[in-house]
């Protein structure tokens, strides 16, 4: 597979043209980030179970690149799958889990995303090549970051 | 009548003195099609520009050695070169660290003297005050810095700003131009070349209508000037602006060109050293132009890099390097119009053009677009171009823009029109328009 196979599998350009998770209400408290250079956009919420200690579920909505919508998609996803094994996130789970998916992502093709751990979003480890692309696959996983940020009261 | 193209051996000439051409690309030569966001750079600009730093650097315009007799002698040559380039004084040349510092180094002047403030005693800065009521026009294809920079003027000094719009074809609207220029305008600030359609602004249109009130008509020329010859007294506009580094010339210059008259009027836009005559604790008096522009210790390699670039555009001749792109624009518009679910933007607009065309591809956001032509090793830009204004006109977020310098060959092109040609497919699209 080339470099560009790689970085457009076929689980990115389904869920870039079948995305999962889209569909805010009002009541969201929601996070907009933007990536300024090409318009692509990503507002997102994190819902939270009745205790209001673990993420029941992801959702958002955008507009952008496959690369950017895709992995939007594929964060709503792997909530929703935690969420049906029993085990949704606690936000310290999601915020390494961010932290980890950002690191491979910067590390220039050297660290792939785990597969046991990202699922089907593994496949963005092609991303981590195309610096430029970096961004768009981001954008997503920094609205979820953000709001727990907020919510422990560190403003971004 | 066009002026004889490069022929291809002057082509190939021109493409062995661009050492980055000699580079791959995910295993492909490199083609660059981005020259309208910065130009690749000669050979002859880049050893100017490092042979100054190495053998003649000194501070110009102040001590008495030897080298610094040297380095001003090499700036203000290079200053000479460049007012011969657009054959106007050397009084009329600034250099600047880019061409979006030239537009702000106006607008920031203009409202200076509309805040009262003038220049010393031998000027006449409140001639150019703007007021409430008076009027700023731009137009809806401005570059976001021939832009911004008049919103914020126009927010300062209680000046409306007004724009042209822009027709479906991508052309300005010259019947509303005609009714928005008025007795009001004081300014017209707008561009040569489109930087998202490539096509040549009717300012022999335009122009006419803001002489005929006594408006400043400033021209952003960052993409006229590498590619058509660009003469301001010709074109009767009292300032034009353009960057260095798409003129094949190194980044961190711009050139102001401003009718003496109005120079020697404006009062500075930076304050500071080497721009002065007398300084007490109270107040200062300014040197005229261009040194009142210039504060500071000015951009010396810069500008002996610029030079290096316009002898080297002069070799040919921007008449004969205008013809031959105007031969690489019809061939790049051409092959794009013929490919299945690809929209050209403003290509029905008659204007001419320049070798530049971005284009919305069906179903394919320009982002992921470009990434198809970056693995063919060719060099293209994706996003909005700095005008969004324009693309929300047209309706979209993002392009990909292929835009063609001194050195592109027809080859290139249809490369690039061929790797466009397999976007649709390599995203599992079918030929034809609907995703």
């Amino acid at each position: 597979m080339s470099d560009l196979e790689q970085l457009y599998q076929q689980i990115i350009m389904d869920h870039a043209k079948h995305p999962h998770g889209t569909g805010l209400v009002a009541r969201d408290e929601t996070s907009h980030q933007r990536n300024p250079v090409c318009g692509d956009e990503v507002t997102l919420t994190l819902r939270w179970d009745a205790a209001g200690d673990r993420i029941a579920d992801v959702a958002w909505e955008g507009s952008g690149c496959s690369i950017s919508q895709a992995s939007a998609s594929l964060l709503a996803t792997l909530a929703e799958e935690r969420a049906a094994e029993g085990e949704p996130w606690t936000p310290e789970e999601l915020t390494a889990l961010i932290e980890d998916f950002r690191e491979a992502l910067r590390s220039r093709g050297a660290i792939p995303l785990d597969e046991e751990r990202f699922g089907d979003a593994a496949a963005l480890s092609g991303v981590s090549k195309y610096v430029a692309r970096v961004k768009c696959a981001m954008l997503a996983w920094v609205a979820a970051e953000d709001l727990l940020l907020r919510r422990t009261g560190v403003a971004r | 009548m066009l002026a004889t193209p490069l022929t291809s051996a002057e082509i190939e000439g021109i493409r062995a003195r661009f050492p980055i051409l000699r580079r791959e690309v995910h295993g492909h030569p490199l083609v660059y099609l981005d020259s309208a966001a910065t130009a690749q750079k000669p050979d002859s600009v880049i050893d100017a520009e490092s042979d100054f730093v190495r053998t003649s650097n000194a501070a110009v315009n102040r001590g008495a050695h030897f080298l610094a007799g040297e380095a001003t002698e090499a700036y203000e040559d290079a200053r000479d070169t460049i007012a011969r380039f657009l054959g106007v004084d050397d009084n009329e040349v600034v250099f600047t660290s880019h061409a979006t510092e030239a537009l702000n180094l106006v607008a920031y002047a203009l409202g200076t003297a509309s805040s009262g403030r003038g220049a010393g005693s031998h000027t006449d800065a409140a001639r150019f005050a703007l007021h409430e009521g008076d009027e700023i026009v731009v137009t809806e294809l401005e570059h976001h810095a021939n832009l911004i920079p008049w919103q914020e003027l126009a927010a300062r000094t209680g000046a409306t700003l007004r724009y042209i719009p822009v027709l479906d074809h991508g052309g300005l609207d010259l019947d509303a131009a005609a009714e928005i220029i008025g007795e009001r305008t004081r300014v017209l600030a707008v561009t040569h070349v489109s930087n998202v359609t490539g096509a040549v602004t009717p300012l022999d249109r335009l122009v006419p209508l803001a002489r005929a009130v006594g408006a400043l008509v400033v021209l952003d020329a960052c993409q006229s000037a590498p590619h058509l010859p660009l003469r301001p007294r010709e074109l009767d506009v009292d300032v034009a602006v353009f960057s260095g580094h798409k003129l094949y010339g190194p980044t961190g210059i711009g050139v102001l060109y401003g009718r003496a008259e109005l120079l020697d009027a404006l009062p500075p836009f930076l304050y500071g050293g080497s721009m002065i005559t007398t300084v007490t604790m109270d107040r200062a008096e300014y040197l005229p132009s261009p040194q009142r522009f210039e504060p500071g210790t000015p951009r010396l390699s810069q500008a002996v890099g610029l030079a290096a670039a316009v002898r080297f555009v002069e070799e040919f001749g921007m008449a004969r390097i205008a013809a031959t792109e105007h031969a690489l624009a019809a061939r790049l518009l051409d092959g794009l119009v013929r490919v299945p679910g690809v929209r050209m933007l403003g290509v029905d607009n008659p204007a001419p053009r320049v070798a530049l065309a971005s284009i919305v591809i069906d179903g394919v956001h320009a982002h992921d677009a470009g990434q198809v032509l970056d693995d063919r090793g060719i060099a293209a830009r994706v996003g909005h171009h700095c005008a969004q204004p324009l693309h929300r006109r047209f309706g979209v977020s993002a392009s990909l823009r292929l835009s063609a310098g001194i050195h592109t060959t027809p080859d290139e092109l249809d490369l690039a029109i061929d790797a466009v040609a397999g976007i649709r497919p390599f995203f599992g699209l079918g030929e034809g328009a609907g995703a």
